[in-house]
């Protein structure tokens, strides 16, 4: 594309958002879709798996537990990674995004320590949902309390 | 951009002895397979951390450009360069076991030209060797600048891929048979056109790119035709078209004779977008394929622009854009 305008430092940022290459929201979305779907199906079967032992709470917990270690052994092995370079949202959001976040820090820092290292950066990536989550849960809260729910 | 003042130096005798790169396996499986000195399988070099293992890099391409170009630790005056870790640790740490005197360089990506040109003026200046060095490894410079590495994210395709390399270059004050001497260099200014998206370095960097290169046509009156190639450090691919669309509306077009060592690094398939990054892209590059085409004389005369972005992940979360340098130098045989 040929560019007929001056391109100056003020206008430099809008020439480059039209020159640069966009994220395809579409594929995007289709390949979230896709695999967030299928983990949540696959989080679905162990839940009715372990509904033929334990009760419907347990089983779901159970089930949430089995995912975040396969997630967990998945981020070891190096796959996650590589499912989340194409699914995105799809492998982000469900409770296994959640495993890969604190499991890959703690990998990556190991080599600064027990202490230093992996206790200190588990929760890089997670810290600030876990924040953010706590925060937003204690306001909704106090709202609830003060007017009714 | 800007015109401010002469910024050009002149070289007599600063002579590229000798190039030596270490690169890592999946730069070596890129484009320039073959090219290498040493090429690695596994980028841990045998070490047990990365950090360790981009230090190991660089002392064997220190070593290996100096046993190349037939020299003992002793011959050398100084050792110059960088990398992109915090206190510049893999180039100063990989120093230790040198006789040497050490000046640690840093400008990010631009750092192996700006060796080059430190280098140059000490060679100009009574140094009989001195051995120029950069480099960069993906998996340290990634924890540094972004994600744990088995992170599932969504890469933006405006992103680059930081190389694993090193590349060292000896340059003398003499030389007894013809080799290609650096001619002219041109020492670049910090630019900053306002762009806040670290994975958008390519466009953080074009115009300082264009600033230098168009200072220095200015200054030496030369033209884009006067030269076989011009090779830029690490625009990457996009970077590299707004380097093309600025120098043309400075009236200066280089789209035939511009190519970039990052984005020519790694095939397509390879996946990293815009192509190559990090301090290791242009002195990979130069030292593999540009010495020896040079010395083929398939080239006679080329330029070489490093460039580099300047933030840390500190101020790019504070909010700051990003500040560029690029720094030239010529190169004849």
């Amino acid at each position: 594309m040929e560019k007929t305008y001056e391109i100056t430092k003020d206008n430099y940022k809008s020439y480059v958002f039209e020159k640069m290459p966009k994220s395809s929201h579409w594929k995007n979305m289709i390949w979230a879709f896709i695999v967030g779907g299928v983990i949540c199906t696959i989080g679905q079967a162990f839940i009715e798996l372990y509904k033929l032992w334990f009760s419907v709470e347990d089983a779901s917990v159970l089930a949430s537990g089995t995912m975040v270690l396969i997630a967990a052994i998945f981020t070891g092995l190096g796959i996650y990674d590589n499912i989340g370079r194409f699914a995105g949202a799809g492998s982000t959001i469900p409770i296994t995004g959640f495993s890969n976040a604190v499991v890959s820090p703690a990998l990556e820092f190991r080599s600064e320590g027990y202490i230093y290292g992996v206790g200190a950066k588990m929760f890089l990536v997670a810290g600030p949902v876990i924040v953010n989550g706590v925060t937003i849960s204690v306001i909704i809260a106090l709202l609830t309390l003060l007017f009714g729910g | 951009m800007g015109y401010y003042k002469n910024r050009t130096l002149t070289f007599d005798n600063s002579y590229i002895i000798e190039g030596y790169t270490v690169a890592g396996p999946k730069e070596n499986d890129g484009r320039y397979k073959g090219f290498f000195d040493l090429a690695l399988n596994d980028d841990m070099f045998g070490q047990n951390t990365f950090e360790r293992a981009e230090r190991k890099m660089f002392e064997h391409a220190i070593d290996g450009v100096i046993g190349k170009a037939n020299l003992e630790n002793g011959d050398v005056d100084a050792v110059l360069g960088g990398d992109l870790l915090n206190q510049n640790v893999s180039m100063s740490f990989s120093a230790r076991n040198q006789h040497a005197g050490f000046l640690g360089l840093y400008n990010a990506c631009a750092t192996y030209a700006e060796s080059l040109i430190v280098g140059s003026c000490l060679v100009s200046n009574g140094y009989e060797n001195v051995v120029c060095v950069a480099g960069s490894h993906f998996s340290t410079a990634e924890r540094q600048y972004r994600y744990p590495l088995e992170l599932g994210v969504l890469r933006s395709p405006v992103t680059q891929w930081t190389a694993t390399g090193v590349g060292a270059t000896v340059l003398s004050n003499q030389s007894a048979v013809s080799v290609p001497k650096i001619t002219r260099a041109t020492i670049g200014r910090v630019v900053d056109y306002g762009i806040m998206d670290v994975n958008n370095m390519g466009a953080a960097m074009a115009p300082s790119a264009c600033d230098t290169l168009v200072t220095f046509f200015r200054d030496t009156n030369a033209c884009p035709e006067d030269y076989d190639v011009i090779y830029t450090g690490d625009l990457g691919k996009l970077g590299s078209d707004i380097l093309l669309d600025l120098a043309r509306q400075e009236g200066c077009d280089i789209s035939s004779k511009q190519h970039d060592c990052g984005a020519s690094l790694y095939w397509d398939e390879q996946q990293t977008y815009q192509g190559g990054s990090g301090a290791a892209c242009s002195a990979l590059v130069f030292n593999s394929v540009l010495l020896g085409r040079l010395r083929r004389g398939e080239y006679k005369k080329i330029l070489l622009l490093g460039t580099g972005a300047l933030m840390s992940p500190t101020t790019s979360f504070q909010g700051d854009s990003i500040p560029a340098i690029t720094h030239l130098v010529e190169v004849c045989i």
